[in-house]
């Protein structure tokens, strides 16, 4: 176990040199250097020293190998994210709250969609092809064709049109800037099951179909039919053995299905108006807010590959045969 | 399972002999004969294909089936709600064959001053099909003037799914999106699928190091959130291209990260391929490597990788959609659904307009089309397994 987990890090420090450089590409790739911009932006005319002090800071009349190493060591050896120009503050003050926050609503939805797809699942292979099984079908269909930003544009006309609600964001408006307090946390709780419910809903749908078919294999075995014959209750037969067999999969399911939230998360949240990362990054890349845009790139990727790697050993302890392979 | 070289399949999968007017005749059927009859029996997939090639004539023929071109408006009929076809109407003397639709009025809100439009159902305009409307040169080679369904007599307000704020015809800027929408994922998949052959053939029968070095590279890229990437990536494409090349180098883009889950299956099909006796058996006959590939693993794979496609294409479509609805994918002259999704990025549009939503029901049907279609091809992919 100790040697598959060490093999799955070593893995890991190829995949973060992808991630870096390819944020780093993000940030150069606006034409002309992030000073001109900033220049051009500022109200009173810069300071040449202060340009020439930025200067020196990114390396920019350096080669773009020392510009990148720059940055990244930058980052990690002091936790510097370089400057968002848009805000005027280091980038380090304004995304780990963010952060925290789409960390908080993937993992949320992730727990939804197991506890709602398991059931479903089971219910669906083992009332094969009977009507709550085709409607359990469709609704996930529909759920995997239909894009999350739709999704949440619809519930949101529904809440506004039938309910006269304004949904969206994590807070009431009282405790958008207020500090974190338990009353605070139970707001972002009352608010945070839209979000969830339309994440999961791709995500939930997939994890049904495989569940479905997981558990449809399993239930043709022989050892169900022995276990049958020796007088066990379904139920007691259902859960002992194949449930238990055909929940593998869907733990590997896992390392795919948390950067598809992540994803899926950025956009949603740019419609639903939530306080996470993606409304922060669409609107950085705007206004070409370059240093904000890939440092948030970087970190979101970051914790998706840790949560990859951690699902990844999570199903090595499940089942022992992966550390082999 | 048995699975044959394309040469032999004629004598392995022979039917057997029929008797017809006396005289012994053998039935031959070839392998995508056989993969036709498994796929007719899957209902669900065969209406799904035809659902998607009438989308696709659509795309192809979008001046013929948009009664109206896709930037077209009319400053005074903004916001009008969908008109709905009526084929009959009351008379004296009873009901009548007559396709309208029923006309609208202004409403002012006696506190807001807003003016909205209300249907009004004692104006009728006469609706028909193949009726004469603008004039257009399909593809810029025939010039006509018909059009599938619009107003009997030219002229005539008649906007079957409503207009948006400029007065564009919603139902005909949808029928123009299916042109860049549907067309987005074909060519996005094409490019993908060229990486992927060419990534996944490789991986696969050389194995070893390369394919190490490449299924390490797929995992990288698969544990990556997509949407931020994209996200990034196309807000560096600068404003002032033309659309043709924002529209390529989107695709570009989504076919750099897409290219993965076929390299996967192209290498999984080498894998399992490499070991059969044909292969194995041609290669001691003295076949060079190409030609093995291209005449004897090709053949089996081909129904394999056109199904992985068909199961792509929707990811493409989804992920364009997403990306212009944002607005930092394709842009406005370009009309695809995500561009047209933009007219209904808040609440407040959609409560005054909730017709703005239909282009997102096109991409829902057809995401939903493709992949029915394509579980239908997976599964008749390998008409031997039974």
């Amino acid at each position: 176990m100790i040697w598959y987990i060490a093999r799955r890090i070593l893995y890991l420090i190829p995949t973060l040199l992808v991630v870096s450089v390819i944020a780093f590409a993000v940030i150069q790739l606006p034409p002309g250097d992030f000073l001109a911009s900033l220049i051009s932006k500022a109200e009173e005319t810069v300071d040449q020293a202060q340009v020439d002090a930025l200067r020196e800071r990114y390396g920019l009349d350096e080669p773009i190998y020392v510009q990148y190493w720059k940055w990244i060591s930058g980052i990690v050896l002091r936790g510097d994210f370089g400057d968002s120009f848009e805000w005027n503050r280091p980038v380090s003050d304004l995304i780990w709250e963010r952060l925290g926050l789409t960390m908080a609503i993937s993992l949320f939805t992730l727990a939804f969609v197991w506890i709602v797809a398991i059931p479903i699942g089971i219910y669906s292979a083992v009332k094969k092809y009977t009507i709550g099984d085709y409607l359990v079908t469709v609704i996930g269909f529909i759920g995997l064709a239909a894009p999350n930003f739709l999704l949440a544009l619809v519930l949101m006309y529904i809440a506004f049109r039938y309910f006269g609600q304004s949904v969206g964001g994590l807070f009431s408006p009282e405790f958008i800037e207020a500090d974190w307090s338990l009353e605070r946390v139970l707001d972002l709780l009352s608010h945070l099951w839209l979000p969830v419910v339309i994440l999961g809903t791709a995500g939930t749908a997939a994890l049904i179909r495989v569940m479905r078919a997981n558990l449809l294999d399993e239930l043709s075995k022989l050892y169900v039919d022995a276990a049958r014959a020796r007088g066990l209750s379904e139920l007691k037969l259902l859960f002992k053995y194949p449930v238990r067999v055909a929940l593998n999969p869907l733990v590997s399911a896992m390392a795919w299905i948390f950067p598809a939230l992540v994803s899926g998360s950025a956009i949603t949240s740019i419609v639903l108006n939530l306080q996470t990362t993606g409304p922060l990054l669409y609107r950085s890349l705007q206004a070409q807010d370059m240093y904000l845009a890939g440092s948030l790139i970087l970190l979101v990727s970051v914790l998706t590959i840790i949560g990859t790697l951690v699902s990844d050993i999570l199903l090595a302890w499940i089942d022992p045969r992966i550390q082999l392979q | 399972m048995t699975r044959a070289p394309a040469q032999s399949q004629a004598e392995n999968s022979a039917l057997p002999a029929a008797e017809i007017g006396g005289e012994t005749r053998i039935v031959v059927a070839n392998q995508w004969q056989l993969i036709w009859w498994k796929f007719r029996k899957h209902r669900l997939a065969m209406a799904a294909g035809v659902f998607t090639i009438l989308l696709y004539a659509v795309a192809v023929f979008a001046e013929f089936f948009a009664p109206y071109s896709a930037g077209a408006y009319s400053a005074a009929h903004t916001f009008i709600p969908p008109q709905s076809i009526q084929l009959l109407q009351r008379t004296e003397n009873g009901w009548r064959f007559y396709p309208h639709v029923y006309g609208f009025k202004v409403q002012v809100d006696p506190e807001s001053y807003k003016r909205t439009y209300v249907l009004d159902e004692a104006i009728t305009y006469p609706v028909g099909l193949f009726v004469r409307g603008e004039s257009y040169k399909l593809w810029g080679l025939f010039a006509t003037d018909r059009h599938l369904v619009g107003a009997a007599q030219f002229g005539d307000p008649v906007y079957l799914l409503g207009t948006d704020r400029l007065g564009r015809d919603v139902l005909s800027r949808t029928i123009y999106g299916t042109r860049v929408s549907m067309s987005v994922g074909l060519v996005g998949v094409g490019l993908s699928l060229l990486l992927g052959i060419i990534l996944g053939g490789i991986s696969g029968f050389y194995g070893g190091m390369i394919d190490n070095l490449i299924q390490r590279s797929i995992e990288i890229l698969r544990s990556l959130p997509t949407i931020p990437l994209w996200m990034g990536l196309s807000a560096a494409i600068p404003l002032t291209w033309p659309p043709v090349r924002v529209y390529f180098a989107i695709t570009v883009l989504l076919s750099l990260i897409g290219w993965t889950a076929l390299a996967r299956e192209v290498r999984g099909r080498f894998l399992s391929l490499k070991t059969e006796d044909f292969v194995i058996a041609a290669r001691l006959d003295g076949v060079r490597e190409l030609p093995i590939i291209l005449r004897h693993m090709a053949p089996s794979m081909t129904s394999h990788i056109i199904a992985s496609v068909t199961l792509a294409i929707p990811g493409m479509i989804l992920a364009e959609t997403a990306l212009s609805f944002l607005g930092i994918g394709l842009r406005p002259p370009v009309v695809s659904w995500g561009v047209l999704l933009q007219e209904a990025q808040n609440v407040r549009s959609i409560a005054t307009a909730p017709w703005l939503l239909f282009p997102g029901l096109a991409v829902v049907s057809s995401v939903l089309a493709l992949n029915f279609l394509g579980d239908g091809l997976r599964d008749a992919a390998d008409p031997y397994q039974t």
